[in-house]
């Protein structure tokens, strides 16, 4: 048995060593707010916070965690689903198209602005690498300066 | 009530997710969004459009799929602008494939592609919410025994001025659903609209904003199985063994099946544990008579169709090749378009259930009719006997709206365990090696210009992969595929050549290479528009003029509504001024699905050919603009997918299958290559276009005459990361 904080929640989860995290949560877990795009690393889509860095979780074997390392996904990221002020400016500027991204992005936007309270553009497309098929790119950006109260 | 709206009522709530639970003897460990809305017992159906909730709640049912363009929340407005009903309370579902079956289609069309949703349904879904009013006021006229024509209603609330009483939908409701339905049923001037036409923000925003959201691949009932499947990698393909005992030792796998004559599949408990089993399981293939086909040979395949003699005419005007011939300048130019992966970010899934006599599928679809008649066929079930439920796909790009293939796959595998649900997630490399991509062609134009540059003969030679050969041969007129010429037809709502040369031949040498091929979001128009566009500008160049007037020019005499966009991108983009030190500018337009698009580029190119995209505007005319924000997102995303491909976009073929098995190898475009986008949004009114779409046309183009413009190179070949962009 394997030991997973989620969500400031102990798990205790049957999987094997080399199992991915994003699979033990959206399937042992039963959080499926995290999502499976490519499996590579490449689209994010997978992203969690595990001790407060973004992670790829379909790049990390649930093995290489402690149970007290603290994982965060997006069901976690604020106590109601609403607050976070990311969540707040996302809902505001409509960001979302079909969606299936956008757990990922926000998780990759909630540890940058953790680290940059007031990100710069630059500072913005730099770290935030997650894919949007749809092309959300521009209303992410504006969405990450509204809930960090940066200049339009 | 009568006893035909009952009958209906009840039959549409055996569709909802929420009371097939309860039927089917389960229940979720889930609750999709709007089965939670689902029709409460005692709201009457006013019409198969709109349920009034006795809490005034109006739900409106919704045919086509939201698959993030926005149509849900514009079609809501569209109804609810007509049924004048308060839109704080409105909630939307969607009704069943099998239900619109068993209701002689009442809802009409399920397909969701070709940018139709709203455009090609907006008359009777504001019919629906226009005859619903009419009942719900009558309703009250005739308890309050007073001319419905006397009655006003605003937000839900019915009103007869002249003796001070009121009421509501919701009262009214029980009473309206017995009225016999209006067959005159005026629809109001759009310039007076209030809700359509307004930038609302979208109905279905906030559960994808904190992982509520439920995709297909996130279904899950209980006692469901997960399974991991692996096809043939090369198209035609069989399996020709397996050794299952190798892996039905492995933790938590049930069953290895073989799914038709060409996959094999591993149940588990787990998709995880699946897919780990399905990794170990040896396989032995028939790769079948494609096994040696490569890159080399499509594109010699498509060589040679340049250069045919036969071929398929899709526009002709005047004696092109004679006035070419005879003309004072010629221009000559071949280009390549090569074929595209849809990347749905959510790969393909489908959940399936199925016993002798029932058979239920629950997934992502563009097209629920077709999703159900495959089910049925790969279930063995008369298709009254099986149902699909509707899942918002995680990206559709028409990768959902033609092939089921993930849900045929998901109904066999589902047969070998007959009861219980198993749910089919298919691996981003699976996707990869499946999928239904964008066509590849090839086309080599030429011009001729007379002593005053202008264009008296335009000659379009395409030569490569029909769609419709591929999807549905049915379709095909005499052999020839309508669907190729798009943008480039004479005439027409599904894209007008709009400059005006006298002599023009476009003509289509068929050349099918063995890859199955798509509706890839924009379809033909994609590679149309970039051939067009890109060698107009070529002639332009060659002409000595400026690529927009040289474009004004041919458009002012016929085409209004093309040079209007194209006049309002110049402005956007301040053409008339000179640009900033450094950056070009390009300029492109095209009309397809009943609308007209421009777009503007300004790019850079620095020493190393390193290519930076600054700002893109935009137009569209849409005819009418249902939700103006949700047009500027499309606009925006269409940026991303039209410049994915022209950036990066392309599958190939060694030994028969496609190189690139993940998104490492096939790369999308991220934040920090996307451009700035403004979107002027310019409707003149009296049609209904596409809006999900037509922006993908202009977006390649547009930015390679800015390219041309920063290096005097011409991008020919896509993607561009095949060219060297350093000056010379």
């Amino acid at each position: 048995m394997i030991r997973l904080n989620v969500n400031g929640v102990v798990h205790q989860v049957d999987a094997e060593p080399d199992t991915p995290l994003l699979w033990v949560i959206r399937e042992q877990i039963g959080l499926t707010g995290s999502k499976f795009g490519c499996g590579v690393g490449q689209c994010g889509a997978c992203s969690v916070h595990v001790d407060g860095e973004v992670m790829r979780s379909c790049q990390m074997a649930v093995s290489d965690l402690k149970p007290e390392q603290k994982i965060v996904t997006i069901e976690g990221l604020s106590p109601d689903g609403l607050s976070h002020p990311l969540q707040k400016a996302w809902v505001a500027l409509d960001v979302p198209q079909c969606g299936y991204c956008q757990s990922g992005q926000i998780m990759a936007a909630a540890a940058l602005v953790a680290r940059t309270p007031k990100p710069t553009d630059d500072q913005i497309v730099t770290e935030m690498s997650n894919i949007c098929r749809c092309g959300t790119y521009n209303r992410i950006k504006a969405a990450i300066k509204q809930a960090t109260g940066a200049a339009g | 009530m009568t006893d035909t709206l009952a009958v209906s009522r009840r039959g549409f709530l055996a569709g909802s997710a929420a009371t097939a639970a309860a039927a089917g003897g389960f229940t979720f460990g889930f609750h999709v969004p709007r089965a939670e809305a689902a029709t409460t017992p005692g709201s009457p159906e006013i019409n198969a459009w709109v349920v009034v909730r006795p809490d005034e709640t109006v739900v409106i049912r919704i045919a086509r799929i939201d698959m993030g363009q926005g149509t849900l929340t514009g079609l809501a407005q569209l109804v609810a602008e007509e049924l004048e009903c308060d839109w704080a309370r409105v909630t939307t579902e969607y009704p069943t494939p099998g239900q619109n079956l068993a209701r002689n289609r009442v809802w009409g069309n399920f397909q969701t592609a070709g940018s139709q949703g709203i455009r090609q349904s907006q008359e009777y879904v504001r019919k629906g919410g226009a005859a619903a009013r009419m009942m719900l006021v009558e309703a009250a006229a005739r308890e309050w025994g007073v001319p419905a024509a006397s009655c006003t209603v605003s937000k839900g609330v019915i009103t007869h001025a002249a003796s001070g009483r009121s009421t509501t939908y919701g009262k009214m409701a029980d009473a309206a659903a017995k009225i016999t339905p209006p067959t005159d049923v005026p629809l109001k001037d759009p310039s007076t609209w209030t809700l359509a036409g307004k930038p609302l923000p979208r109905l279905d925003t906030v559960d994808k904003t904190n992982g509520k959201k439920v995709f297909g691949i996130d279904v899950t009932m209980p006692g469901m199985l997960n399974a991991a499947i692996r096809d043939c990698p090369v198209l035609g393909g069989k399996v020709k063994s397996f050794d299952a005992a190798a892996v039905t030792g492995m933790k938590g796998v049930k069953k290895v099946v073989k799914v038709g004559e060409t996959g094999v599949a591993v149940i588990a408990d787990t998709w995880w544990r699946a897919k780990t089993a399905l990794d170990a399981l040896p396989v032995e293939w028939d790769l079948g008579a494609n096994a040696a086909i490569s890159h080399q040979q499509v594109v010699a395949m498509l060589k040679e169709g340049l250069e045919a003699k036969e071929a398929f005419v899709g526009n002709q005007a005047g004696d092109a090749d004679g006035a070419i011939a005879g003309a004072a300048r010629k221009v000559e130019a071949t280009y390549h378009f090569p074929h595209q992966h849809h990347v749905t970010l959510e790969p393909q899934t489908a959940t399936a259930k199925w016993t002798a006599d029932r058979c239920e599928v629950w997934c992502p679809t563009q097209n629920g009719e077709a999703a159900l008649a495959t089910a049925a066929a790969a279930a063995g079930i008369p298709v009254q006997q099986c149902e699909v439920y509707r899942i918002d796909p995680g990206g559709g790009f028409g990768r959902r709206a033609t092939s089921h293939d993930y849900v045929r796959q998901a109904v066999l595998i589902a047969k070998e365990m007959p009861g219980t649900p198993v749910k089919l997630i298919w691996s981003r490399e699976e996707d990869m090696l499946h999928g239904w991509l964008h066509p590849i062609t090839m086309a080599k134009m030429s011009a001729g210009l007379d002593a005053n540059g202008n264009v008296v003969g335009f000659r379009m030679r395409i030569s490569g992969q029909s769609i419709l050969a591929g999807v549905n041969p049915a379709g095909l007129q005499n052999g020839r595929d309508p669907i190729l010429f798009q943008g480039l037809n004479p005439s027409g709502t599904e894209g007008t050549f709009g400059y005006d040369i006298p002599n023009v031949l476009v003509d289509h040498a068929m050349r099918n290479p063995p890859v199955n091929p798509g509706f890839w979001r924009g379809v033909c128009n994609n590679q149309n528009a970039y051939y067009l566009e890109c060698f107009m500008d070529e002639v332009a160049q060659a002409a000595g003029q400026d690529p927009y007037q040289f474009r004004r020019k041919m458009l002012q005499g016929k085409s209004p509504k093309h040079l209007a966009v194209l006049d309002a991108v110049a402005d956007g983009i301040g053409w008339s001024r000179p640009a900033p030190a450094g950056v070009f500018r390009g300029i492109a337009q095209h009309m397809g699905y009943g609308s007209y698009v421009a777009a503007a580029a300004e790019v850079s190119v620095n020493a190393a050919g390193v290519l930076k995209i600054h700002r893109i505007v935009a137009a569209t005319d849409c005819g009418h603009a249902v939700n103006p924000q949700q047009i500027a997102a499309q606009v925006e995303g269409s940026f991303a997918y039209g410049l994915s491909a022209f950036l990066y976009g392309e599958m190939t073929l060694a030994a028969g299958k496609v190189e690139q098995e993940n998104l490492d190898t096939y790369q999308i475009i991220r934040m920090d290559e996307f451009p700035a986008v403004e979107t002027r949004v310019v409707t003149s009114g009296g049609f209904w276009g596409g809006v999900g779409e037509p922006t993908i046309f202009v977006a390649a183009p547009a930015v390679a005459n800015a390219i041309f413009a920063a290096t005097g190179k011409r991008v020919r070949d896509l993607p561009l990361k095949h060219n060297d962009l350093r000056r010379a």
